[in-house]
């Protein structure tokens, strides 16, 4: 068999997971989509000696609206949020990152709670979460707390969860209607992961920049938002002179890695280009919904 | 550590009760201990697509998900589409456009096809490309498989 053994317990309920987990100690592993998880397991890169699986727990599943933010519930599945109403009308910029989540069959099966605690450097979750300022809800044998998303994600594949921890929710601010948005990504081929993408957010107030939010994958150890990008778009409108001083600038914020799919100064020209047009895309998307 | 656990599977419409490690693998299950070896295995880690089977009606890696965790679910492998004399019709339509040669990829790309159809408008051969890029085929070079599933796409059959 592929994976060595482990222990397997089936939660059924939150409770029983954080039990589980706190009494099996620092060895223990959640399996939630397993789409990440289970090709470790497979070539024995992790070894857990007990899996704690949450598939069963239904009401980590699910996808709620309140006055200023969208709720999803931990297991909430990548194919539940690419299809969702309410994601559609207040977080499109998460409907479209969606739909460049790996294939179908991934994202029938995978998490947002599950990608997040992964924390994968070319994920597109993490980079969503970290663009829309979203807060973590985590839950362990001794409680709960709140972690903002900009605090989360210390280092590759390393975020900022404990061994006996569940993340049991996110909290994503709904996007203001008058906020556009732009998302762009090139990989290898559709749904793998990528070589670099550049998520953006535009508030636009009396033809200029209120509030500017951009968001980068794939080009370091962890997503990450370029501030000092974002501070020179604020007050102004999007003109050329602009744009081309914001790329520099998101360029300046990344460090990328070459491997064999691309290199690093490949990443950083990449992540510059897709940032233009990701701003285009937003300050388009403002002025329409300003009109 | 390796003490089995008791789970009652459906399998193409059959149910199943079996004594399972908890480290089987769902690929491992159909085809070692049901013996239906329809389902193929490729690379065993998420990335090939061969071993795709639907899950209560969704399309999974069966490699990515343990037996142990189908307790009570229902899967459908690439042998519930149909048979040698009574295939379906994107079955049909793949023999009619020669989207196989070797066809180790074939029970995956039918199956990840089927949960395709079933979601998306497919409305351009663009759609069906990205929908199939997570099952890889080394023979084809997938131009009749997309060329097989434009067919299927907005016919009525019994594949939607």
């Amino acid at each position: 068999m592929k994976p060595a053994s482990f222990d397997y317990i089936a939660a059924d309920s939150l409770d029983m997971a954080v039990a589980a987990l706190a009494a099996a100690g620092a060895d223990a592993k959640i399996i939630a989509g397993g789409q990440s998880l289970v090709p470790m397991l497979n070539f024995r890169l992790v070894r857990p000696s007990v899996l704690v699986d949450i598939n069963r727990v239904a009401d980590l599943a699910f996808i709620a609206e309140t006055e200023n933010d969208i709720r999803v519930g931990a297991l909430t599945r990548h194919h539940q949020l690419e299809t969702s109403p309410v994601i559609a009308r207040h977080l499109p910029v998460l409907s479209c990152a969606m739909t460049h989540v790996a294939h179908l069959a991934i994202r029938n099966r995978g998490t947002i709670g599950g990608s997040l605690s992964h924390g994968d450097p070319a994920a597109e979750l993490p980079m969503i979460a970290l663009l829309l300022d979203a807060e973590l809800h985590i839950a362990s044998a001794s409680g709960t707390r709140t972690v903002a998303a900009r605090d989360f994600f210390l280092d590759a594949l390393t975020v900022d969860l404990a061994g006996g921890d569940i993340v049991t929710e996110i909290a994503l601010p709904k996007l203001p209607f008058d906020t556009g948005w732009g998302f762009e990504e090139v990989a290898r081929r559709r749904g793998d992961f990528a070589l670099a993408a550049v998520a953006a957010t535009l508030t636009v107030s009396g033809g200029a920049i209120a509030r500017a939010r951009i968001a980068l994958t794939g080009v370091g150890a962890t997503a990450l938002r370029a501030a000092a990008a974002e501070a020179l778009l604020v007050g102004h409108a999007l003109e050329p002179d602009l744009t081309g001083r914001v790329i520099d600038a998101v360029r300046a914020a990344i460090e990328p890695d070459t491997d064999l799919h691309a290199s690093a100064d490949y990443r950083r020209h990449l992540a510059g280009v897709l940032a233009g047009r990701a701003l285009a895309a937003a300050w388009r998307r403002a002025a329409e919904s300003a009109a | 550590m390796n003490k089995t656990r008791d789970i009652a599977v459906t399998v193409n419409g059959d149910a199943f009760e079996a004594a399972v490690e908890p480290r089987l693998l769902l690929t491992d299950f159909l085809r070692q201990t049901l013996g239906l070896t329809g389902t193929h295995v490729g690379c065993e880690h998420g990335v090939c697509g061969a071993c795709t089977v639907l899950l209560d009606g969704d399309s999974v890696r069966s490699c990515l998900m343990f037996a142990v965790q189908a307790d009570g679910r229902s899967i459908e492998t690439v042998e519930s589409l149909g048979r040698i004399g009574k295939m379906n019709a994107l079955q049909e339509s793949f023999h009619e456009h020669h989207a196989l040669q070797c066809g180790f990829c074939t029970p995956g790309m039918l199956m990840a096809a089927t949960d395709l159809i079933r979601k998306y408008p497919l409305a351009t051969d663009d759609d069906i490309r990205e929908g199939l890029s997570g099952n890889l085929c080394r023979c084809t070079g997938y131009q009749h498989i997309v060329k097989a599933i434009r067919a299927v796409v907005g016919k009525s059959g019994d594949v939607r």
